[in-house]
């Protein structure tokens, strides 16, 4: 869930403690996204220099990365940046946060790799949604990235589109964790049941 | 732009304080500014602070504000809070230092007072200062303005 997401009007609260879900509120903004095994995370953190002529703002940020993105899936399904999504045609496979600092910024994206249509039921149709969705049901909304592209081949390509802006180098995830040396004190958070509950009863 | 400017000039009237007009935000005399896009209004030891019509021109519809509690301390430079639009979290950073004695609650409700008025009724927090002298260490109306146009030709 986005920084402001209130449980009760997003998540259908019983099944998800009923089934145990964890429930994790980000620090960006943006909506509420299931994450499964096959959810694939792309995330840009970036001094605010970090891209010549970028102003750190939200729409010059997200429009960078639709740019960045339409490389990757040049020729495939019709990619676009629909309304701060990543769509095929109309149907959103990629969901986008933002944090904005005035020394970096952070544009995260999850990929909808693959979905079972039973975790769906877990989310509410959001209150705020892109006028493109025109109401349609999470099934008709959302489409599945794995048909459209093997999973190998879009890393590739991401890899490929972000050494067209930057220099890379490739590390083990457990060498990051290492790699600092301040001390670090995440903001995003497992919400606990008790949290859950208290929102449907204070909706109520 | 017109109503824009229209409903600044009415909020100048109401504020008593006088407004030049930009070809793309309004700046407002009688403020100091921050770098990083945050306004205050000074009178004696209490400064009102928001964000300025070329931070929510830029950040879009605001959906959401986070401020702190009253009483919590903030220092000038230093983040208090955050704007949420669409899909971005953007921190604020107040402009001087001191004890909160006021937030805006009217933002719970109606977040998008910051985009219809940030220099009146979209205020976000009133703050005790504990040190006028740092007022120098922001930016003058023409100074915020220069700015302003620097990033606006930037891209």
């Amino acid at each position: 869930m986005g920084v402001s997401g209130k449980p009760a009007e997003l998540l259908e609260i019983e099944p998800v403690l009923r089934d145990q879900v964890p429930v994790i509120r980000r620090f960006t903004g943006g909506g509420t996204v299931v994450v499964d095994c096959g959810t694939i995370f792309v995330t840009f953190i970036c001094n605010k220099e970090a891209v010549p002529d970028l102003q750190p703002y939200p729409r010059p940020i997200m429009s960078w990365s639709g740019l960045l993105y339409s490389k990757v899936f040049q020729g495939i399904g019709d990619f676009h940046l629909r309304e701060n999504d990543y769509v095929f045609g109309n149907h959103k496979f990629g969901g986008n946060a933002q944090s904005i600092t005035k020394s970096r910024w952070i544009h995260h994206t999850s990929f909808l790799w693959d979905f079972d249509v039973r975790n769906m039921t877990y989310l509410k149709l959001p209150k705020r949604a892109p006028a493109y969705r025109s109401a349609r049901g999470h099934l008709d909304f959302i489409c599945r990235m794995k048909d459209y592209m093997p999973r190998s081949i879009f890393i590739d390509k991401t890899v490929e589109a972000a050494s067209t802006q930057f220099s890379l180098r490739s590390f083990e995830s457990e060498e990051i964790e290492t790699l600092s040396e301040t001390e670090f004190h995440p903001s995003t958070r497992l919400l606990s049941a008790e949290e859950l509950e208290a929102d449907v009863i204070a909706g109520r | 732009m017109a109503s824009r400017m229209l409903w600044a000039s009415r909020a100048a009237s109401h504020l008593r304080i006088s407004v030049f007009h930009r070809g793309f935000s309004t700046v407002l005399k009688d403020l100091h500014y921050a770098e990083s896009h945050e306004w205050v209004k000074v009178d004696g030891k209490s400064a009102t602070v928001g964000i300025t019509d070329h931070a929510q021109d830029h950040l879009g519809d605001v959906v959401y504000v986070e401020l702190p509690d009253v009483g919590a301390e903030v220092k000038q430079g230093e983040g208090f809070g955050a704007v949420e639009s669409v899909k971005a979290s953007s921190e604020v950073y107040s402009p001087v230092s001191g004890k909160v004695v006021e937030v805006n609650e009217e933002l719970k409700e109606s977040p998008a007072l910051v985009n219809s008025h940030p220099f009146e009724s979209g205020w976000f927090i009133k703050v005790e200062m504990n040190d006028a002298g740092e007022l120098k260490n922001l930016l003058k109306p023409e100074e915020y303005s220069k700015l302003c146009d620097e990033e606006n030709s930037s891209h």
